[in-house]
């Protein structure tokens, strides 16, 4: 900044800045993210963003899709945190068809989606530890995210890409093994994250590394549509679970973290305080679930809920639905639903129109990442070059959800 | 005007009231206020719900187009979705034109974020945003000849020829 504006305006004009082509693949992007960058030295001028190296066509996919084989679509989008994805998904369906799910769902819902977010955070914070030079601390807490992953396994069978649940609830109850995994997960994840705090959040060369870098106004966040921890760390208390409660967050008691200048620090401390709060909410939800029967695993709308494997086998009418939904013969209500939830990274939205057809007759994601990307080329001008690296991170951009 | 006095009716008669004869319809599908509006007051009316002191519809949440082929004259649309943060009321507003005349102005000049959605409403519906910076495609190929997402182009391209559907019975 300082040597850009020292150079007296004669010279400038006489000076030639050098191209740097950051990308499509490169190292410390994390992701297929191009940047075209000119250069003054280490001092980046200006930068054009180019997208869409892993664009997928979701939304003309999902035209053609049933309801269910939408649901892996919105796993690609923002793949650290699928499950949001998912759960997104099926609860604006459930909203186009007028389905009350039950609390029990509600709940598992919430532990399932604040165990995604953790992972999510816990990716982000740990990629901007490695950023600043400090790789340790991302390998350790990679084993926790290795552990929610197992409770994953444990209720769905998949891991990364999780295709969770079901429209109406879940697929099979939350069983004792399950609920042991999770509290082991309670008990142990504190410890750890305690410590990987310790490592980073006063630690003066990370402070100095971050603090008034990749910088936004509360008002310029707005005008580019910021949403999430960004949002958040810029000093505005938008969450979509508090504005519009969906699955029952109302019932629980969490605070909403602020930042001040949003810059890489708030990004990275908010999102630290909301691994704190999130894990205050699956506490409350485990609290719930444990003091609730068993059974109650999802609503009763046989007309979308995939019926369970051995009655499809036994029983005469679970198989004539079964193949009713699997062969997309069931009739979806006509509508325009728009239905929000707080992804990983912002609000993740969905605007469904259906035309009474057996596929979406249009599905657009209100993908976050792709909104806020766009002020990155004007958070880094005038930064150096490392800290345009932090700003990426910090910003958590994921390549799938920002190409869909 | 406190948040409580806001409803949906008043909201409507306020506008009406600003912007006569320019509310051409307007329902509440699950609750979310919708307005159809003539695509030349759309970013007037986006502009002063931003400004309106009991309002504050401070955030576009959401643009995209949309393509109705069967509706003549009135093909293609435009959907935006603005969200006043401090009432937390969302309202849609939807604006239809003819698809041989895709022309909308931008709303690039109210809010900052609407840069990308409006290319990207462009690279897959063809809809053109008249004041925007910098209107190029942005998740397809510079060199794409189509508008991907517009109802008449089929989920494969008919033109391939490296599938061998012979075995697979594609």
């Amino acid at each position: 900044m300082d040597t850009l504006q020292t150079t007296p305006p004669g010279l400038q004009e006489e000076k030639q800045y050098n191209t740097l082509n950051l990308g499509p693949t490169h190292p410390a992007t994390h992701g297929i993210f191009q940047n075209v960058l000119q250069m003054d030295g280490e001092y980046i001028v200006s930068g054009e963003a180019t997208i869409g190296y892993i664009h997928r066509a979701f939304e003309k996919l999902a035209e053609h899709r049933p309801f269910y084989q939408v649901t892996p679509i919105t796993d690609r989008l923002n793949y650290c945190s699928s499950p949001i994805n998912n759960i997104g998904w099926h609860l604006t369906v459930e909203k186009l068809l007028g389905v009350k799910t039950p609390k029990r769902v509600d709940y598992m819902r919430v532990i399932i989606m604040e165990l995604a977010r953790i992972t999510d955070h816990l990716i982000c914070n740990s990629v901007v530890g490695v950023d600043t030079g400090a790789l340790t601390g991302f390998v350790y807490v990679f084993q926790q995210r290795e552990h929610v992953y197992e409770i994953y396994e444990e209720i769905c069978g998949s891991r990364l890409t999780t295709n969770i649940g079901r429209i109406g609830g879940f697929e099979r109850d939350f069983d004792d093994k399950v609920m042991r995994k999770i509290r082991k997960f309670l008990d142990e994840f504190p410890k750890v994250w305690k410590e990987f705090e310790g490592l980073l959040s006063r630690n003066r060369i990370f402070m100095d590394r971050t603090i008034g870098v990749g910088g936004i106004s509360v008002e310029d966040a707005l005008s580019y549509g910021f949403t999430g921890p960004n949002l958040r760390a810029a000093g505005l208390d938008y969450d979509v679970r508090v504005m519009n409660p969906y699955s029952s967050y109302e019932d629980f008691d969490f605070i909403i973290p602020v930042g001040q200048s949003g810059d890489v620090y708030d990004r990275f401390c908010v999102r630290n305080e909301e691994i704190w709060q999130s894990l205050s909410i699956i506490e409350q939800a485990y609290a719930k679930l444990m003091a609730m029967p068993q059974g109650e695993y999802f609503a009763p709308v046989p007309e979308f809920y995939l019926p369970p494997k051995q009655d499809v086998y036994t029983k005469m009418e679970a198989l004539i639905w079964h193949f009713k939904i699997v062969m997309g013969e069931v009739d979806i209500p006509k509508g325009e639903v728009y239905h929000a939830v707080e992804g990983g990274n912002g609000e993740l939205g969905f605007y469904l129109i259906s035309d009474g057809g057996r596929q979406p007759y249009r599905l657009h994601f209100r993908r976050p990442c792709f909104i806020y990307y766009q002020a990155f080329p004007e958070m880094i001008k005038g930064s150096m070059l490392s800290d345009a690296i932090l700003t990426m991170s910090s910003m958590n951009v994921i390549a799938g959800e920002l190409d869909a | 005007m406190t948040a409580t006095d806001i409803t949906h009716e008043s909201i409507v008669e306020r506008l009406s009231a600003q912007f006569p004869g320019k509310i051409l319809s307007h329902d509440e599908p699950f609750g979310l206020l919708s307005l159809n509006v003539p695509r030349e007051d759309v970013i007037d009316i986006i502009k002063w719900l931003k400004e309106d002191a009991a309002f504050q519809f401070i955030f576009l949440t959401d643009l995209c187009g949309v393509h109705f082929p069967e509706q003549s004259g009135q093909e293609l649309g435009v959907i935006y979705h603005v969200h006043s943060l401090v009432h937390n009321i969302r309202l849609r507003l939807r604006t239809f034109f003819p698809a041989n005349d895709p022309v909308v102005p931008t709303a690039t000049t109210v809010f900052k974020g609407a840069n990308w959605m409006e290319r990207e409403t462009f690279d897959f519906f063809g809809i053109r945003f008249t004041g925007h910076p910098d209107l190029r495609r942005i998740l397809n190929v510079d060199d794409m000849d189509y508008h991907p997402l517009l109802k008449q182009y089929p989920l494969e391209d008919g033109t391939r020829t490296d599938k061998d559907d012979k075995y697979f019975g594609r």
